[in-house]
């Protein structure tokens, strides 16, 4: 870290995302000011013309690993931090766009692009972890504020982070929130899904769709089990698992499972 | 001119920003001058392309406003409105009464956040010589707490009715999945009232600056709304003369690619590059703005038409203050409707759908199977349509300031592009100056 007297160093990276989970540092207007008191923001284009030049001691990392150039640049992200966070489902599972992974990228190119020659993309869309060691990560699409402060806070003192790994139906019984899967027969991931957004779509009448990504141990086949058992059908049970967290190892294997 | 020993003649120059900073994704900026003359002026976007268009094909008719919102962080809930116009055109959804101002609503939260994301944090440091708003909360504090707490009032309306600031998660084909009680929403009308004075104000203290001039003759496309100010609904309408129905888009605006783009760029059926946002609403709906934001206008000295895109600034500022009063229009006149939503079966045919994202026109196209299958997807957002007066103004603006040293010139051509608020990630990408003095 810093030497005595020294702000840690702070820097925040992008790559194949949609902003969102930096903009969440943004969206802490009450202590946005305290936080760039507390570090300095030596890297963080999307906030500072002034780009200084590492070590860091913290770098966050928002975003997926889908080009040749992200992945030679991910590679001295790493050798310039001293603790390296990932933030966002596409840091930590690849994003939506890893669902273009079981496509056939010729095909997609053509369906998006005119000139599909003109572009340099790799064949997938993977999370940070695949190519470089980690630190910590946060979860969500995207992720939670809340999450953020204690992430850094728990970063500059050198303690561990308070991060659940249960799953959001634990936050929904904190808030009250009846059932949506048992009540409404909603097709609702929140079961295998790791908390921390607050269990915020079953508290508005919908079912959770996954975007923290699985949650530790998850049972995903009882769940798609009980889902069926609803009369949810194979097709949308794979759509369920392959939603903006539908790289994640738990949710992709078990989409698999219901690909008809 | 004489040549150099390395072969460059004077009057030779070129830029180059790697990465343009204060701008929502990646991309750079590339300038090239060959004897006193601006040759080249590009903006390269090399943000990852994400497929979303080829990702949508094959997924049910429901998912797309929940995809789409993963195109872009900073206005999620212009592709949510956007594609849920558009499915429910494909389906023939009739809304019930009051989704429609609730969905108004919602967009007033977003186009307050991202315009003071922009407004204070992303373009007022370029006109006072900060690097960042850090640097500017440092001699202007109480600037910058008062856009902080502006930008939380956009995101608070958001968070009551979407749950969550970004990526909120209410809206639905056919209506929304959960309504506010009215006490949630009245419970923000305090803060409403504050902020129309405290953002009035911000726009006097915006209006101080120094503007440097630019005006070029660009055709501007914008909604156009008969009864108010267009923001989630309209025909499709420009100073050309345009007047359509949003689902004949593709006949007059055409895409194509580039080679330093992952973007698509946007030209008129002429091959003309024309101009959408703030800019652009103004000139063709300033009429219909408030009485109050229109006193504001003129008395900060801002005509019926603006063409200086550093004026953007006022425009937007301008915009927050008619968000405001809307938003209490509509929460004072709120109560909650029988039911959130309507019930859509899928049907096959092709729908469209065109909203005013805060950074200008967003249009979606779908096309579905009888069983609400996405066949097709295509999807047009606002920076892609502006990288063609982007790259039009660098050119005229740095051809007029040669004089300027490399470092100042620098400065000004990234500013030239943050005058469009252009969001990277939307049009895919980020962004780097390369100017070429040859």
């Amino acid at each position: 870290m810093a030497g005595a007297g020294a702000r840690p160093r702070l820097a925040v990276w992008k790559f194949a995302s949609c902003d969102g989970c930096q903009m969440s540092i943004l969206d802490c207007e009450d202590e946005l000011l305290a936080l760039t008191a507390a570090v300095e923001v030596a890297f963080f284009p999307e906030a500072s013309r002034a780009m200084a030049p590492g070590p860091y001691d913290l770098s966050l990392v928002e975003g997926s690993i889908s080009t040749p150039a992200d992945l030679e640049r991910i590679r001295r992200v790493r050798e310039e931090s001293a603790v390296l966070v990932t933030i966002g489902a596409c840091a930590t599972s690849g994003g939506i766009q890893a669902l273009r992974n079981a496509t056939d990228l010729g095909e997609l190119s053509a369906a998006v692009y005119p000139e599909p020659s003109y572009l340099d993309t790799l064949a997938t869309s993977t999370p940070v972890a695949d190519h470089v060691r980690v630190d910590a990560e946060l979860r969500g699409c995207p992720i939670d504020p809340r999450q953020l402060l204690e992430l850094v806070t728990a970063t500059l003192v050198g303690r561990k982070p308070q991060l659940p790994r249960h799953s959001v139906c634990v936050e929904c019984k904190l808030r009250g929130t009846p059932c949506v899967l048992v009540g409404d027969a909603l097709p609702c991931l929140g079961p295998v899904t790791q908390a921390g957004c607050g269990a915020i779509c079953p508290a508005f009448h919908r079912a959770c769709y996954g975007c923290f990504g699985s949650m530790e141990t998850p049972n995903t086949s009882a769940l798609a089990a009980e889902l069926a058992r609803l009369g949810v059908s194979e097709r949308e049970i794979g759509w369920a698992f392959r939603g903006v967290a539908g790289a994640d190892p738990a949710f992709a294997g078990e989409a698999g499972r219901h690909d008809g | 001119m004489t040549d150099d020993p390395d072969g460059r003649r004077a009057g030779d120059r070129r830029i180059d920003v790697p990465i343009l900073a204060r701008v929502e994704g990646e991309g750079a900026l590339h300038l090239v001058v060959e004897g006193g003359r601006v040759i080249d002026a590009r903006l390269r976007i090399f943000e990852p392309p994400r497929f979303f268009e080829g990702i949508l094909r094959g997924r049910g008719f429901t998912e797309p406003v929940d995809i789409t919102a993963r195109i872009c962080g900073i206005c999620p809930i212009a592709y949510q409105l956007g594609a849920a116009q558009a499915l429910e055109q494909v389906c023939g959804t009739t809304l019930d009464a009051g989704i429609d101002r609730l969905r108004r609503l919602v967009l007033c939260g977003e186009w307050i956040e991202s315009h003071l994301l922009h407004i204070a944090l992303l373009h007022a440091p370029d006109f006072l010589g900060y690097a960042s708003v850090v640097d500017l909360a440092a001699d202007h504090p109480e600037v910058v707490e008062t856009a902080l707490r502006l930008k939380k009032l956009g995101n608070d309306l958001v968070r009551v009715l979407g749950g969550r600031p970004i990526h909120p998660v209410s809206v639905r084909v056919g209506g929304f999945h959960h309504l506010p009680a009215r006490s949630e929403l009245t419970g923000l009308l305090p803060e409403l009232t504050w902020g129309l004075d405290a953002m009035a104000d911000l726009v006097r203290w915006c209006a101080s600056f120094e503007f440097p001039a630019l005006e070029e003759p660009y055709e501007e496309v914008a909604l156009h709304h008969p009864d108010e100010y267009a923001m989630q609904d309209g025909r499709i309408v420009s100073s050309g003369g345009v007047d359509l129905a949003v689902d004949r888009f593709a006949e007059q605006f055409v895409e194509f690619q580039v080679p330093h783009s992952t973007s698509l760029h946007s030209r008129n059926v002429d091959g003309r590059p024309y101009r959408v946002g703030p800019l652009a609403r103004y000139n063709l709906n300033g009429g219909q703005l408030s009485p109050r934001v229109r006193a504001l206008a003129a008395e900060i000295g801002l005509g019926p038409v603006c063409a200086n895109p550093f004026k953007s600034i006022l425009v937007r500022g301008l915009e927050v203050v008619h968000a405001l009063e809307e938003a209490m229009t509509i929460v004072e006149a709120y109560r909650r409707p029988a039911r959130p939503f309507v019930e859509v079966a899928p049907e096959a045919g092709v729908g469209q759908g065109a909203v005013e994202a805060p950074r200008g026109l967003l249009h979606h196209r779908y096309e579905l199977s009888a069983d609400g299958t996405v066949l097709g997807a295509r999807i047009v957002p606002p920076t892609s349509q502006n990288q063609g007066v982007m790259e039009a103004d660098l050119r005229a603006f740095a051809q007029r300031h040669l004089d300027l040293d490399d470092a100042d010139l620098e400065l000004r051509c990234e500013q030239v592009v943050r005058n469009y608020d252009p969001c990277i990630s939307c049009s895919t990408h980020f962004l780097r100056l390369t100017v070429d003095r040859r």
